[in-house]
């Protein structure tokens, strides 16, 4: 009888990933969470005592922090709305034809809409707020006028009724790489075998879009939505560039990120609140947290993936 | 035997590479933290070689960081005891509290510090007066600069009234050629610091109407205050077009490329304007209102350095050495100079050569001193009244709210933490 060998190669392979997952990323997450229930002591301010869950009350409670939680989550989830009306349907729109056979230079195409995903937030900010949208020296203006629509010229990022929505727009030029990525690899993934049998049923293509490729193209479409999520709900970078810590106009872009920010490490004469900070993170790994779970529960395990 | 010379020979320069920086410690190392990052070639090329020239053994590094994120980074640096060895001083509550926290070490007993009033230092000591913790640097005055060349164009002179101000700005509009105020809003800072810290004390009498707020005998929401909002809302038909989105480099810009006539801001301008414009600059004090016969100047103490309490032995001893120096006459004639637009604290005599500096200077002279009204006491709590003061005076200047509900909400945000004494 031969008594099977424990599998020490597993744990071998495992540990590099599970080690540095552990060190870089649970630790200081469960570290997070930890802080969120301390508050510096009335006695001491630089010793932390166990307050329970009297930050999370704070936050959701106190004059000073639930309009800005209230506004920052709002903001975030009209953040998320534009990427996921615009952002993902032109990608998938993008994705379908650079992969069809009619389209030419489709790697010229591919390369440059790519182009935009892989530079510096910081660049991405000052290219749009400064060169582009900047009312004194910005081209939009110029575009503007030269195809007589001069009255619509307005500082867009400095009105509290459009800033959000144009930063917004911003993002979603910055990234659209990623759903037009990953949709296209799903569409060449797709077997001519299933196109052709449909073209000869007499399908148009309209129909053989709607009825072949997307449904087949469904669980890249719930990952792009997932990613989109997550990637939205951590952003910060791109409004700190363009607005600053203070998520200008009155607040108008202020979203989870540059919230938590502005408390956590303190902004101008306003001293950071590490735990309060923390309280904020934690908020948002909770939000994060229930998405990816309505996802994995109520989306993905429905899916039926196709062999063939 | 080749192989072996190659290793010999390696082996030395590493040695050399190791021991040469050994050798350079004989000396100390002081980092200066800082917001001033437009300061750094003047820190590098004149102040700090004017130092070693007495104290060759002390080697100083200015390293600053950007104004809007210093003192977060700062804080976090203090946290994780990483910070430089001597820490530039926000004035009052944000230096007050790095005190507190044990960060800022006490300078009662360092020599020099006898070279300044009460007044001087009253940015950097405890509510009690018993500690100073920072050697004042420097204060700088509110005013407004203009295109000269355009008022001469446009046959305009100074205003000193507030009807006056107005009359210009028009006349400037009426003309087309320049816009007539320069100032963005999206940066949110300067319409608070430069729009309504610049005129208010004319609306506030001064120290009266600051120490008022303090005591709980004035409202943000009623008489000088409010009238100080009013005031700033005019301006909203005046200012260049697309102000909403202008930041701060990008109105610094507009105005000294001339296209615009006049632009509120203050005497740390000087030397960015002076190198940048070609045109010939003016300046005026904030205009006086109907029915007031005295001016008012906001001269406000801004900047001074204190030492990182962590500091031991000869590390301490040097910065001290290091604050003494900031704080003697020496010190204050070569900053003012270097500088100019930052005036000294020190009660030394100092001869400025800068023109305009002089004519700021001169402002102490004819119109009563005061100093930001936002920056002692009031900005301790949640909402911090100064953060409060830039969201409302820049959306009172977007047209987004009217300026008794901007003071309402600043009185309101005021009152939920604090608490005047005797009150």
């Amino acid at each position: 009888m031969t008594r099977k060998r424990f599998p020490t190669h597993i744990i071998v392979f495992l540990a590099p990933a599970v080690i540095i997952y552990t060190v870089f990323m649970i630790y200081p997450l469960i570290d997070s969470l930890r802080l969120s229930l301390y508050a510096p002591s009335a006695e001491n301010p630089q010793v932390e005592e166990f307050v329970g869950f009297k930050n999370y009350e704070t936050l959701f409670t106190d004059p000073n922090y639930a309009p800005r939680l209230q506004g920052a989550v709002k903001n975030n989830f009209i953040f998320f709305a534009v990427h996921m009306l615009v952002q993902n349907p032109v990608g998938l729109l993008l994705a379908t034809l650079l992969t069809s056979q009619l389209t030419r230079w489709r790697a010229v195409f591919r390369t440059a809409l790519f182009l935009p995903t892989m530079l510096s937030f910081v660049l991405v900010g000052f290219i749009w707020g400064n060169i582009i949208l900047s009312p004194l020296w910005g081209i939009a203006d110029d575009f503007f006028r030269t195809i007589g629509l001069g009255d619509l010229i307005q500082p867009w990022l400095g009105k509290p009724e459009t800033a959000l929505i144009t930063l917004s727009l911003v993002s979603v030029w910055q990234f659209i790489g990623i759903p037009m990525m990953l949709f296209s690899a799903a569409l060449i993934g797709i077997s001519d075998e299933l196109i052709e049998a449909a073209r000869v049923d007499g399908a148009t293509a309209w129909g053989v879009f709607w009825y072949i490729k997307f449904p087949l193209i469904l669980p890249t479409v719930g990952i792009v939505t997932i990613l989109t999520f997550v990637g939205n709900f951590n952003a910060f970078d791109l409004i700190y560039t363009v607005q600053g810590g203070l998520a200008g106009p009155n607040f108008a872009t202020d979203i989870l990120g540059t919230f938590f920010y502005r408390t956590f490490f303190g902004f101008q004469l306003q001293a950071g609140n590490p735990t309060m900070g923390a309280t904020i993170a934690g908020v948002m790994f909770l939000i994060i947290l229930t998405g990816v779970l309505v996802y994995l529960v109520g989306f993905q395990r429905r899916l039926t993936r196709v062999e063939y | 035997m080749k192989k072996l010379f190659f290793v010999l020979f390696v082996l030395g320069i590493v040695s050399v590479l190791g021991i040469a920086p050994l050798a350079a410690q004989d000396g100390v190392q002081l980092v200066i933290e800082s917001w001033r990052n437009d300061d750094l070639t003047i820190w590098q090329d004149l102040i700090i070689p004017a130092f070693n020239a007495q104290y060759p053994d002390i080697e100083v590094v200015f390293a600053p960081s950007p104004p809007a994120d210093y003192n977060g980074i700062l804080n976090s640096r203090l946290e994780a005891g990483t910070a430089g060895d001597l820490i530039t001083c926000r004035p009052f509550d944000a230096s007050l509290t790095l005190f507190q926290a044990g960060y800022l070490a006490s300078l009662n007993d360092l020599p020099g510090m006898e070279n300044f009033s009460d007044v001087a230092k009253s940015a950097w000591i405890t509510d009690d007066g018993s500690d100073v913790f920072c050697v004042p640097m420097a204060s700088v005055i509110h005013g407004f600069f203009y295109n000269a060349d355009a008022f001469a164009a446009l046959g305009l002179e100074e205003p000193t009234t507030e009807a006056e101000f107005y009359a210009v700005l028009d006349a400037i509009a009426a003309d087309g050629t320049y816009a007539p105020l320069v100032m963005g809003t999206a940066d949110q800072w300067e319409s608070a610091t430069m729009g309504y810290q610049n005129i208010g004390p004319n609306y506030w009498m001064g120290e009266e109407g600051r120490l008022g707020l303090i005591a709980g005998t004035e409202k943000l929401n009623e008489g000088g205050s409010l009238a100080a909002l009013e005031a700033l809302a005019r301006w909203q038909p005046y200012l260049i077009d697309g102000y909403q989105a202008l930041s701060y480099p990008d109105a610094q810009s507009a105005f000294t490329l001339g296209l615009g006539a006049i632009y509120p801001t203050g005497s740390w301008e000087i030397s960015g304007f002076e190198a940048n414009s070609d045109f010939e600059l003016g300046i005026f004090p904030p205009p006086v209102p109907e029915g007031s016969d005295t001016c008012y100047i906001s001269d406000h103490t801004d900047i001074a350095i204190g030492m990182n309490a962590a500091l031991e032995g000869d590390r301490r001893a040097a910065a001290e050495t290091f604050l003494s120096w900031v704080a003697s006459a020496e010190f204050a004639g070569l900053y003012a100079n270097a500088l100019p637009g930052f005036f000294p604290l020190a009660d030394v005599e100092v001869t400025l050569e800068d023109p305009l500096a002089n004519e700021f200077l001169s402002w102490r002279g004819e119109c009563e001193s005061t100093i930001r009204n936002s920056y002692q006491i009031l900005s301790r709590g949640t909402p911090n009244l100064e953060n409060e003061l830039w969201r409302v005076s820049a959306q009172i200047l977007n047209g987004e709210l009217t300026p008794q509900a901007g003071a309402d909400e600043l009185q309101a945000g005021l009152d939920s933490w604090y608490m005047p004494a005797g009150m």
